[in-house]
């Protein structure tokens, strides 16, 4: 199989794109629930999709996974995926509980991650779109709630052929500067996107192809 | 993540995503983590011979450039049943099982997209059927993650899902 290896500027420049995207996600989450929110970026990569697995815990690890598919100009997968402990913090958060309320899953929490994950996902990608000029649009989000392994293969299959590697960016969301929820931000993309996405931001060159 | 490694002296050997293996008793086979994946078992039990399959994908004729025949049901298991056969297998006494085929993922689009996990089933059933393999066992459908492991010793294959028992079929 082959990958392109990005230069170090491109990949700067895609991590920019994803620190602006993420910082617009921020906003709109804070404006759905009406608190303040805060974002952390410890990491921003990208990874062969193997490697992310291991990078989130392994194969049997327990995690809620939003996903939303991204059409038009760069075709994709955007997913944000969090352990055990955050998906509950984040219900907490969203239903306005106090932190530790939530324990298992009904209708209603998934529902409401639901719609931060379409919240998030989909300012994400809108603001790439804006700063790039090209046309993404996002689908209706999808959620599982299962074995991550189980829950990411599912998906590169549902996608249909994406690139090996992954651009993953690794978040930290706090309310009242103390509650935080963990979670992977992942964009997969159909082959050919990311060299769009970055002919688009005007810094092309000194990447390769690697087979 | 080591590929083989030793619990009580037998070797545990894992089998990856897109992936097939053979193992002689004592050893298991195990697959991590099958959602809309299968994972087909086929067991010699004359020779206490097994293979595990990891396939991700019903059909390769769709696809123009294949570079891992083990990702596609249509390709996968015929691959299998050879490689079983150089270790001295007979097609004959082959036995199947069946695990994985979820749907994983709950929303509006999963209709249109994510059937996959139902055909991945039906084309490894299909392929089977045409080796004339029976298929003794199947946990297979439903929304839920699945581990696989075969035990070589006995043919018996059990499943782990988050929050439940071990079950063998």
């Amino acid at each position: 199989m082959s990958y392109r290896i990005l230069s170090p500027v491109e990949l700067d420049a895609l991590k920019e794109v994803g620190n602006i995207g993420l910082g617009n996600a921020v906003t709109s989450l804070a404006q759905l629930i009406n608190r303040r929110v805060s974002m952390h970026v410890p990491r921003t990569c990208f990874l062969p999709y193997e490697e992310m697995i291991n990078m989130i815990g392994g194969y049997e690890e327990l995690v809620g996974c939003v996903s939303l598919r991204v059409l038009g100009d760069a075709p994709g997968m955007v997913l944000y995926v969090f352990n055990e402990e955050s998906t509950y913090r984040l219900v907490d958060m969203l239903i306005g509980a106090p932190v530790g309320t939530t324990a298992a899953l009904d209708e209603m929490a998934e529902s409401a991650i639901k719609e931060v994950g379409n919240v998030l996902t989909g300012s994400f990608i809108s603001a790439i779109g804006m700063m790039t000029g090209l046309n993404m649009i996002t689908t209706v989000p999808l959620f599982a709630f299962d074995m991550l392994g189980a829950v990411l293969t599912s998906l590169m299959v549902a996608a249909g052929r994406v690139e090996d590697q992954v651009l993953v960016i690794e978040t930290e969301l706090f309310h009242d500067l103390e509650v935080q929820i963990k979670g992977h931000f992942f964009l997969l993309t159909e082959p050919g996107a990311i060299d769009r996405l970055i002919s688009a931001l005007g810094v092309s060159g000194g990447g390769s192809e690697n087979t | 993540m080591e590929p083989a490694r030793a619990i009580n002296n037998i070797v545990e050997i894992q089998v990856g995503i897109a992936d097939y293996k053979t193992a002689r008793e004592p050893a298991r086979l195990i697959t991590l983590g099958l959602g809309s994946c299968v994972g087909v078992s086929l067991y010699d039990p004359a020779l206490k011979l097994g293979g595990l399959l990891h396939l991700m994908l019903p059909d390769s004729t769709q696809f123009t450039n294949v570079t891992k025949p083990a990702k596609f049901a249509d390709l996968g298991i015929p691959l299998l049943i050879q490689e079983m056969q150089k270790e001295g297998a007979s097609p004959s006494r082959l036995k199947a099982k069946l695990v994985g085929g979820a749907q994983m993922f709950s929303g509006l689009d999963s209709k249109m997209i994510l059937n996959i996990g139902q055909r991945n089933v039906e084309k490894a059933r299909q392929m089977l059927k045409e080796y004339g393999i029976p298929i003794l066992a199947e946990e297979v459908g439903g929304n839920r993650g699945r581990t696989m492991i075969f035990d070589t010793s006995t043919g018996q294959v059990s499943i782990r899902m988050l929050g439940n028992k071990l079950k063998v079929i």
